[in-house]
C-alpha cells in the first residue's frame, strides 16, 4: 500500500446511490415453479433451482421464492429447495409463504436463505414481527403486504389478496416498521396482473413515511414502467414475475435502459 | 486451506456453499489447537456485534485470533469484531484494528439497514481486489458501519457517509459486505483471499 493511493482514497466521494434492485419472484408449489416460464436455455422450466441460476446469471439482484404449497410436506420440500438454491447461486434470496413460527424461519435461514418474508401470519399475530426481529435481526425480516384501494382508502388484504381486512395499509406499514420489519414488500392488488405500470402514487406516499427499504410490486408490463417507478418514487427495488418468466423483459436490457436513464443499477 | 472460526454467530451455509462452488477447501476451527491446521482464516458473523463478541469469548478462541500471523478475513459482523468498539450494545471488541463501529444515525437521512448493492472503491494495487474492477457492486446488509480511516480503510463505500467497506491491518482483513452473496465480484474476492501470500 503506498501513501499516494491512500491520500487518493481519502479524497474520494463516490456520490453514489445504492443500486436499485431488480427482483424476479418465483411461485413454488411442491418444490416446482408454478407459472409458465419460457427461457430458451432452460432444460426444465419447472425447476426453481435452474431458474434461479439463470436469473442470477442474467443480473438479477435478488430473488424471492413464494411457497404456495398447502401440504404438510411443505417444510421439508422448502428446506431442500433453499439448500439447493444457496449452493447454486451467488446473490441473496428471500423465502416467503407458510412461515408461522420461529422454527419455520430458523430452519430456512440456517439452510441458506438470506431473508424470510411474512404476510398474513403477522397481520393475524403482529407480535410475530417482534419475535422474528429479536431472534434473527431485523435485516432478515421482510413484511409483505397486499393492498387494495377501496372508497378512497388503502386496505390490507390477506391470502394473496382474496380476503379483505379493515386495516389501513399506511397504518399497518408504520406498525410493521416499528415492530422490527427490515424491509417492506408492497403489492398493489389494483395494479397486479394489469401490466399497466406500478402504483407510483401510493408507493411514493408510503416510501416518504418509512425509513426502511421498500420493494415495489404489482403492475410491471414494460421496461418504461420500471423507469417511471424509479423516476417518480424513491423505492429501493422492483419485483415482478410474469414479465421476466415469459421473457417479455430481459433483465440485461432492463438494466441497460435504467442505466441510460441515470438510474443507479448493478451492471 | 481455509479455517472457518466456528463460534455460533449466525449460519455459515452460504459461505461454505460459495467456497464449495469455487473449489476452495476449508474446515472448521472449534478449539485453539485447530488453528495450526490451516494457512488462513475466515471469521464469519451475523446479528448483534455484542452477542457475537460474547460468543467468541465463550469459544475461548479470542487470544489465539489476536496472535494470528497468517491472513484473516472477517466478514460483516466478523469484520466488526476486529475493531475496538461497537455502538451496538456499547460493546468492547477485540481491538485488533483500532477503529470504531457506529450506527447509521438518523441525521444521515438514509434507510437502515443499509440493504443492497453498493459501489466499492478500493486502493490501487490491493491484492484482495486483484481482477476486480474499480467501483464494482457488492451486497451489503448492515445497520452499523466502521468509520473511514485512511490508515486502515483499503476500500470505501458511501451511504450518507463515507465508511470502510474493507479494512486491513497487517494480516487482518475485514469486509463489511457479503462476498458469498456478491455475484462474480464477491467470488473473485474469496478466490483472491485464498491466494493471498
Amino acid at each position: 500500500m503506498n501513501t499516494s493511493s491512500k491520500i487518493k482514497l481519502s479524497n474520494i466521494l463516490t456520490g453514489n446511490e445504492l443500486a436499485k434492485r431488480i427482483i424476479p419472484c418465483l411461485d413454488v408449489k411442491d418444490g416446482r415453479t408454478v407459472k409458465g416460464v419460457n427461457f430458451v436455455a432452460l432444460r426444465d422450466a419447472g425447476d426453481p433451482v435452474e431458474l434461479a441460476y439463470q436469473y442470477s446469471g442474467q443480473g438479477a439482484d435478488e430473488l424471492v421464492f413464494l411457497d404456495i404449497t398447502a401440504t404438510h410436506e411443505r417444510r421439508k420440500t422448502m428446506v431442500e429447495l433453499v439448500r439447493s438454491v444457496a449452493r447454486q447461486i451467488n446473490i441473496p434470496f428471500t423465502i416467503g409463504g407458510g412461515i408461522n413460527e420461529i422454527a419455520d424461519a430458523d430452519i430456512l435461514l440456517n439452510s441458506g436463505a438470506d431473508k424470510i418474508s411474512v404476510n398474513s401470519a403477522v397481520v393475524k399475530n403482529p407480535g410475530f414481527i417482534d419475535e422474528l426481529a429479536l431472534a434473527f435481526g431485523k435485516q432478515f425480516v421482510v413484511v409483505a403486504i397486499d393492498t387494495k384501494h377501496i372508497n378512497g382508502k388503502n386496505y390490507v388484504h390477506l391470502n394473496g389478496g382474496r380476503i379483505a381486512t379493515d386495516i389501513e395499509t399506511e397504518h399497518w406499514i408504520k406498525e410493521a416498521e416499528d415492530r422490527g420489519a427490515g424491509e417492506i414488500l408492497l403489492t398493489s392488488m389494483d395494479h397486479d396482473g394489469t401490466k399497466a405500470g406500478f402504483d407510483n402514487g401510493l408507493l411514493r406516499k408510503i416510501n416518504d413515511t418509512i425509513s426502511i427499504p421498500l420493494i415495489a410490486s404489482g403492475g410491471a408490463g414494460t421496461v418504461q414502467h420500471f423507469v417511471d417507478l424509479f423516476k417518480m418514487t424513491n423505492v429501493d427495488a422492483a419485483l415482478a414475475a410474469s414479465v421476466f418468466h415469459y421473457g417479455e423483459i430481459l433483465i440485461p436490457d432492463l438494466k441497460n435502459i435504467l442505466d441510460q436513464n441515470n438510474i443507479e443499477v448493478r451492471l | 486451506m481455509i479455517g472457518i472460526v466456528y463460534y455460533g454467530a449466525g449460519n455459515i451455509f452460504s459461505l461454505t456453499a460459495a467456497l464449495d462452488r469455487l473449489g476452495l477447501s476449508y474446515g472448521m476451527i472449534k478449539t485453539a489447537a485447530d488453528f495450526e491446521k490451516y494457512d488462513r482464516y475466515i471469521i464469519p458473523g451475523v446479528g448483534h456485534a455484542g452477542s457475537a463478541m460474547q460468543k467468541l469469548k465463550d469459544s475461548g478462541l479470542v487470544l489465539s485470533i489476536v496472535k494470528l500471523k497468517k491472513p484473516v478475513l472477517g466478514i460483516c459482523v466478523g469484520m466488526q469484531l476486529l475493531t475496538k468498539h461497537s455502538e451496538e450494545g456499547d460493546s468492547l471488541l477485540t481491538d485488533i484494528i483500532p477503529l470504531k463501529t457506529k450506527l447509521f444515525s438518523e441525521i444521515l437521512k438514509v434507510k437502515v439497514p443499509h440493504t443492497g448493492w453498493n459501489k466499492v472503491i478500493q486502493n490501487n494495487g490491493t491484492a484482495l481486489f486483484s481482477k476486480i474492477p474499480l467501483g464494482s457492486h457488492f451486497y451489503f446488509v448492515h445497520s452499523y458501519f466502521i468509520e473511514f480511516n485512511s490508515n486502515f480503510t483499503i476500500a470505501l463505500a458511501e451511504y450518507g457517509i463515507k465508511f470502510s467497506a474493507v479494512i486491513q491491518k497487517d494480516n487482518f482483513y475485514g469486509v463489511q459486505f457479503h462476498p458469498e452473496k456478491s455475484g462474480l465480484a464477491g467470488e473473485q474476492l474469496l478466490k483472491n483471499f485464498a491466494h493471498l501470500a
